[in-house]
């Protein structure tokens, strides 16, 4: 306890004033002032770092590989968007190893990077103030799958004690926490592939609610055979062999998504106590968040038939992210879309967005082309990459996706980036079983 | 068959940088005999893991209930040479 209190004693770090003192954003009502992004920390198969990634994005260059973690060639699927260049020793304390699956190792260098370009320094900063929300929603897959191994082939003695917490969703989140000494509220949050936008309106809430600081984000890795497996079994992976061509959202050739690894951590700020801690940089603002599920469809586990009128609940969260924004639909000079690559998907997202904005109204892109589709890595990363675009005036291309169905009537970002000013991103995401998440971040108000 | 191997402190270390990752606080060849775990980077889930070797290697059962008192390479030393000289 005695700790605690010297680390909240006056002159450290973050002006206590800035946290305690209740604001319309104390209490059960998290208020609506502004959230800002004052640090990124990318993994991307395209790139480590988000320069890197950014600068990978404008160029087109794809991170979609054939797999070379294991043998592929008895798998219908064998390309994946890989990160080749990460070499964990290099960026962690040698004894994290041997607790950490690859997805943990990722997610603690992409927060090592995140902290570093806001240029907060945790050990100066009183630890209660600091929370960390992440999402996963692989877990430790390929740590798992080797000491699983040991199990059956040597017994339960082999099976490393790590694996009691290397395989959990909360573990990105524990581990950020305890290497980074943040012991504000923190959380875990799993909604497959919507998760991570879950995470950064979590965040958000959770500095309305007074915590000055919290690291958010979600990072996925899943490439061993077990975790490969699990990927494939969602009928909707690409068994293309063409890296280029594998993954074509929106495109009349769409033909399933590649699986990716990576994602993204950003740190979210009060702004009060960024400017009191003299903030270098602000990328913009978390304005807007909410999810929502799908209705039930017909023959789920004996569920009743979907109820009429009940449609599926993208262009929903949608709403209700830009109504707590306090935005209307005009407002938004992009989408980053969810873009499943999956042709019934594709065309439902395309009505949503479609209907919501008005044809051909707003212009809409899926840089995850590139890259494949990161899991809870992926809504945190389009929100990244929707804040460069705010940064730098430029709108980045799908991939390869070029030949958009004229009655999706969507406006898709093809061919190259396009430059235009961009005050406002609507960033969407959906998760398998009838996850929808959606994010608005636009320019900071300062 | 005995077991006369005896265990030595760079036996230690050796098994807890396989297990629980190489410690800074540790450097090689420093006589560390009676430095608490927690100063020399290992808790008990390191000490844990670790036992599982020390049983493969020297054939010296570390029960999950006598890992609390291992609270500095000495115990884990007289533990296991202990034990083995016993055998012996």
């Amino acid at each position: 306890m005695s700790a605690v209190g010297a680390a909240r004693a006056a002159g450290t770090g973050h002006a206590p004033t800035v946290a305690r003192v209740p604001g319309p954003g104390a209490g059960p009502y998290p208020g609506t002032r502004p959230v800002y992004v004052t640090g990124i920390g990318v993994a991307a198969p395209n790139g480590l770092g988000l320069e890197h990634y950014w600068e990978a994005v404008l160029a087109g260059r794809s991170g979609v590989v054939p797999i070379t973690r294991f043998d592929t060639s008895r798998y219908p699927a064998r390309l994946a968007g890989q990160i080749e260049d990460f070499d964990a020793s290099e960026h962690l304390p040698s004894r994290l190893l041997p607790q950490t699956d690859v997805s943990t190792r990722l997610a603690l260098a992409a927060a090592d990077w995140a902290i570093a370009d806001a240029g907060v320094d945790p050990s100066t900063t009183a630890d209660y103030d600091m929370g960390v929300v992440t999402s996963n929603g692989c877990g430790g897959f390929e740590f798992t799958h080797r000491e699983f191994k040991k199990l059956w082939s040597v017994g339960p003695q082999a099976v490393s004690v790590y694996e009691s917490f290397a395989w959990f969703y909360a573990v990105n989140t524990g581990q950020i926490s305890i290497r980074n000494g943040m012991r504000g509220p923190s959380s875990a949050l799993v909604a497959e592939q919507a998760g991570g936008l879950d995470a950064l309106g979590h965040a958000q809430r959770t500095v309305r609610r007074g915590t000055p600081l919290v690291v958010t984000g979600g990072v996925d890795s899943a490439f061993d055979p077990w975790g490969w497996v699990s990927h494939l079994s969602s009928g909707r992976i690409s068994h293309a062999t063409d890296p280029e061509h594998a993954y074509l959202p929106f495109d009349a050739a769409a033909r399933g998504y590649v699986p990716g690894e990576g994602g993204a951590i950003l740190v979210v700020e009060d702004p009060a106590a960024a400017r009191a801690r003299g903030a270098s940089r602000v990328y913009g603002e978390i304005a807007g968040y909410a999810s929502t599920f799908d209705p039930a469809p017909e023959g789920v586990r004996g569920e009743l038939p979907a109820r009429p009128g009940r449609p599926p609940g993208l262009r929903r969260a949608a709403e209700q992210a830009l109504a707590q924004a306090g935005l209307a639909p005009q407002d938004v000079d992009v989408v980053f879309a969810d873009a499943a690559g999956v042709r019934d998907l594709d065309r439902a997202e395309a009505t949503a967005i479609r209907e919501l904005f008005g044809a051909h109204r707003v212009p809409v892109t899926a840089p995850k082309a590139l890259i494949g589709r990161l899991y809870a890595g992926g809504g945190p990363l389009d929100v990244a990459t929707a804040l460069l675009a705010i940064r730098d005036g430029v709108i980045p291309a799908s991939g390869a996706s070029a030949d958009v169905p004229a009655d999706y009537g969507i406006d898709l970002v093809t061919k190259g980036p396009r430059e235009a000013r961009v005050a406002c991103a609507l960033v969407l995401a959906r998760g398998r079983w009838g996850f929808n998440s959606a994010v608005v971040v636009r320019e900071a108000t300062i | 068959m005995t077991n006369a191997i005896t265990m030595t402190l760079d036996d230690l270390h050796r098994i807890l940088a396989a297990c629980g990752g190489a410690s800074e606080d540790w450097p090689a060849g420093k006589d560390v005999h009676d430095h608490p775990f927690e100063e020399l980077g290992y808790d008990s889930l390191a000490l844990m893991e670790a036992a599982a070797h020390i049983e493969n290697e020297y054939g010296v059962q570390v029960p999950d209930e006598v890992i609390p008192q291992l609270t500095c390479p000495r115990d884990v030393l007289d533990l296991v040479n202990g034990s083995a000289a016993r055998t012996a």
